[in-house]
């Protein structure tokens, strides 16, 4: 009993979320990558996922990878505030995640986002997603966004035309220790939402079904060679 | 003129290769072209160095490429030169090359053909190559290569009535081939339906220079090829046992004016046109003894625009040709067996020199499973120096 009144006092408040209606994307290979939001209890399999990229310094996948982690581990044990988790899956097999979180009702903070497969866009198509489910689907404000790689930085601040916060710094920053801040606002996201956001609804039962149960990759373009359970 | 046969070929894989110096990446294609002739122990015979590279100055800060690479090689007193002549500088340098041997000033000549584009940003790089445009009439107003390459798409649809969905089909083509080449840069199939057909069409593949989509435009990729010549009449052929020559047939070269907007009409490539004839006469050659050819489609509208320039096709009709399957590998005259600079991808001092690298490869029969053409015995290259104004072909022929 007094763990649990410990434990209650340990875990922040939570904003209730409406939750992400998945959706389905036809890639440029013809494959169909679902969207849908993650499950508490599928943390295992993301961690998994997760934790190989870790060991991959090109194009900053360890830092994205051990942030995401942490994050996503911190979000399964109750100690960030209203974290939302969504996944591209194709054929089962988990191909890229985002998270973000609320800081209040209006201001979202864009949290990390990891493309395991690659070349396909999956990374912009996972960003978008998640933009769509802050501002569209929770009806907030503003989200904002930092870079750790010139990767994110080209993707995210220059194709969606951020706003630049950096010059009220330190009143606003970014959680992410506090690098440079940019925002997409809910008037600039109204501006490029076509250009932008992919997906269609609803998704057909089979194609959902095919997402239901998720699974880590076994193979990374990033890591040569991978074979799980040899880490 | 003596007759120059290729007798080595190396390639490094096109991609990312931003870990490693310039000179390294052009030093493991040479290795392995050295590997290929069976002259490594006996690198010395190598007469001159020809390095391709129009980017090492401007964008890896790095000049005297040529010397430095000829001591990372160990082929000291080689003589060693750079050409830049934009992105047909490969093909340049082995035209210079072929020169040196026919003229009989020397015997074996290495191209090393090589560029590290992905060390800056993507804008970083379109400004570095957009350098190659007049600079006050061009470049100060902002244009880039992809805006060149959109404004011809433009043009050409609106003339032969070319839509989006068929030029999606050349992109179809060339990944196809690509995916089974081991060097190409994007190595992904796409289908027509998922590039066009798709609801989703504008985040799956989006416009860069409308109505240039990304699937329509070559990656930005680094990489670097090298051949290696001798002359069939040189005593040092008795170096070169261990692969089949493969005889430059023959080589044109052209100029168009420096400034689009001064040309009569901005859709005929008049130095492709030139190029070739000129390639075919040293050949004794015409368009219809040519097996397969490789053609420089940096933006797709161009492999289209020059395979009518260059005699396969009437203007207007190279898409029926796409559509009807005339240019994949089992098609009578396949086009870009490589993936061509669309998939492949597009180092740009590297491309001449791996569109030739393609040639022989086929013309040996060394191409992959399902990859390889079937009996080629002359293949085509051109390669495509600024906005047409600098074009060189190339013709290998088996012997």
């Amino acid at each position: 009993m007094i763990v649990n009144e410990m434990e209650k006092r340990l875990r922040p408040p939570q904003i209730k979320l409406k939750p992400y209606p998945p959706k389905v994307v036809m890639l440029a290979s013809g494959e169909k990558m679902v969207v849908r939001e993650v499950k508490r209890e599928e943390t295992g399999v993301l961690l998994e996922t997760i934790y190989p990229l870790i060991g991959v310094p090109k194009d900053f996948y360890d830092i994205v990878a051990a942030r995401m982690y942490a994050e996503i581990l911190g979000w399964y044990r109750y100690r960030v505030a209203n974290e939302f988790v969504l996944v591209g899956v194709i054929d089962g097999v988990i191909a890229g995640i985002v998270n973000s979180r609320l800081m209040d009702e209006d201001v979202g903070i864009s949290l990390h986002t990891l493309a395991v497969k690659r070349g396909l866009r999956i990374g912009a198509q996972l960003f978008a997603s998640k933009m769509e489910h802050h501002l569209e689907i929770l009806g907030q404000k503003e989200v904002l966004i930092v870079a750790e790689s010139p990767i994110g930085f080209r993707r995210w601040m220059i194709e969606y035309s951020l706003e630049n916060r950096e010059d009220k710094y330190p009143k606003i920053q970014h959680e992410l220790g506090g690098v440079p801040t940019h925002v997409l606002t809910k008037s600039l996201y109204d501006v490029i939402r076509d250009q932008k956001i992919g997906g269609q609804r609803p998704v057909g039962l089979q194609t959902l079904a095919s997402a239901d149960v998720l699974k880590a990759p076994e193979e990374y373009p990033q890591i040569p060679g991978f074979k799980r359970g040899k880490q | 003129m003596r007759k120059v046969s290729i007798v080595g070929i190396g390639h490094t894989i096109f991609g990312n290769l931003s870990d490693f110096d310039l000179v390294d990446v052009m030093a493991f294609a040479s290795a392995e072209a050295m590997d290929d002739a069976g002259i490594r122990k006996n690198r010395k015979i190598i007469d001159q160095v020809i390095v391709a590279n129009m980017g090492g100055g401007i964008i890896n800060h790095q000049t005297g490429i040529a010397s430095s690479l000829v001591s990372r090689l160990d082929l000291e007193p080689a003589m060693a030169e750079l050409v830049e002549n934009g992105p047909a500088s490969g093909a340049s340098a082995i035209k210079i090359g072929f020169a040196c041997i026919a003229s009989g000033m020397v015997d074996v000549v290495m191209v090393t053909g090589g560029e590290l584009m992905r060390t800056v940003s993507g804008w970083k790089g379109t400004d570095f190559v957009s350098t190659l445009l007049h600079p006050e009439a061009e470049y100060n107003y902002g244009l880039t290569l992809p805006a060149f390459g959109g404004m011809f798409t433009r043009l050409y649809m609106e003339r032969y009535g070319l839509t989006e969905r068929e030029l999606a089909m050349v992109a179809v083509k060339n990944h196809e081939n690509a995916a089974k080449n081991p060097y190409a840069h994007v190595t992904i199939q796409c289908t027509r339906e998922a590039i066009f057909d798709n609801p989703d069409v504008n985040t799956v593949n989006p416009y860069i220079a409308e109505p240039l989509r990304l699937y329509s435009t070559c990656p930005v990729s680094d990489g670097a090829v090298a051949v290696i010549m001798c002359a069939m009449n040189s005593p040092k052929m008795k170096y070169f046992k261990k692969k089949e020559p493969i005889v430059i047939s023959g080589v044109g070269s052209a100029t168009d004016t420096h400034c689009v907007h001064q040309r009569k009409d901005p859709l005929r490539l008049k130095a492709v046109q030139l190029s070739a004839e000129r390639a075919y006469k040293m050949a004794g050659l015409s368009p219809k003894d040519i097996s397969f050819a490789e053609l420089h489609d940096a933006f797709l509208v161009l492999e289209l625009a020059i395979s009518e320039e260059i005699g396969f096709f009437k203007s207007g009709e190279s898409k029926e040709a796409v559509a009807k399957g005339v240019t994949r590998i089992n098609g009578s005259l396949p086009i870009n067996t490589s993936g061509g600079l669309k998939a492949k991808g597009h180092p740009v001092g590297a491309t001449g020199v791996s569109q030739v690298y393609e040639l022989v490869k086929q013309l040996r029969g060394e191409a992959e499973k399902g990859r390889q053409v079937k009996n080629p015995k002359h293949g085509l290259a051109v390669n495509f120096g600024g906005f047409g104004n600098n074009v060189v072909t190339t013709i290998c022929s088996k012997e």
